[in-house]
C-alpha cells in the first residue's frame, strides 16, 4: 500500500522559506538534512499534526522552475492549498504579520478560500469548509 | 457600441461581470474559481481568458499589472451609452 508522507513546494530560497513557513505561517521544522551543493532536505509539519504529511521546501533551481512558477503567479494560481478552520481569521492573522494576499477571503460555494504570496515565488491557497 | 452588446450577450460573460461587481480586482484564478464553484460553469481557463478579452475590448474590464500579479477590474462606464440611447422614464 502506497502512502503519501511528503508533498513539496518549489521555493526560491530555502533559508528564506524556512523563516516564512515557520516564523510567519506557524509550521514546525521536522527535518533539515544537508544534501550537498548547499541544498537541504527541509521539511515542516503542522503543529496540530506533527506526525502528519510533511511539506518539503524544495529548491527550485531547475531552469524550468522559474518560468513555470512565474506563469502560475501571473494568473493567480496557487501552487498548493492548506486547510484552515476559519479563512477570515487566518487572513486577519497573516495580514497583521505582513503577508500579502492577492485574493482576500471569498465564499466559493462549499468553501471559503484566500490566496497569499509565500515570498518564495509561489501563491498559496488557504481553504475552510463552510 | 457593438462591442458592448456583443460582450454582454453571453451568459458566461455576464456571470464574470456579476462576480467582478461582487469584488473588483480579481486574478484569473479567482474568476475561474468563482465561475466553477458558484455558477457551475466548467469552462476552461483558456475559454475564460477569451471571454475576458471580449469584455476588455468592450471597455467593461480592465487588466492591471501589479508586480508579478495581474488583476481584472470592472468598469461599467460603457453601459451608460445604452441608457443614454434608450432613456428610462423617470
Amino acid at each position: 500500500m502506497l502512502r503519501i508522507n511528503v508533498t513539496s513546494v518549489l521555493v526560491d530560497d530555502q533559508s528564506k522559506a524556512l523563516a516564512f513557513y515557520v516564523d510567519v505561517l506557524g509550521f514546525v521544522l521536522k527535518h533539515d538534512i544537508p544534501m550537498g551543493g548547499g541544498e537541504r532536505w527541509l521539511t515542516v509539519v503542522s503543529a496540530k499534526d506533527p506526525d502528519g504529511v510533511e511539506l518539503l521546501l524544495e529548491p527550485s533551481g531547475h531552469p524550468a522552475a522559474g518560468p513555470f512558477k512565474a506563469a502560475l503567479v501571473a494568473d493567480g494560481i496557487p501552487f498548493t492549498s492548506f486547510a484552515v478552520d476559519d479563512a477570515h481569521a487566518e487572513f486577519e492573522r497573516l495580514s497583521a504579520a505582513g503577508v500579502h494576499f492577492v485574493q482576500e477571503p471569498a465564499s466559493m460555494g462549499p468553501v471559503t478560500t484566500a490566496v497569499f504570496d509565500d515570498t518564495c515565488g509561489n501563491l498559496i491557497q488557504i481553504a475552510a469548509m463552510n | 457600441m457593438d462591442a458592448v452588446f456583443k460582450a454582454i450577450g453571453d451568459p458566461t460573460r455576464r456571470a464574470i461581470l456579476d462576480e467582478l461587481t461582487d469584488r473588483t480586482g480579481q486574478t484569473l484564478f479567482e474568476i475561474c474559481s468563482r465561475l466553477a464553484m458558484k455558477h457551475g460553469l466548467s469552462s476552461s481557463r483558456q475559454a475564460i481568458s477569451q471571454h475576458l478579452a471580449v469584455l476588455e475590448e468592450a471597455g467593461l474590464v480592465h487588466t492591471r499589472r501589479e508586480g508579478r500579479y495581474k488583476f481584472h477590474d470592472i468598469d461599467t462606464t460603457p453601459l451608460r451609452s445604452i441608457a443614454e440611447r434608450w432613456p428610462v422614464p423617470e
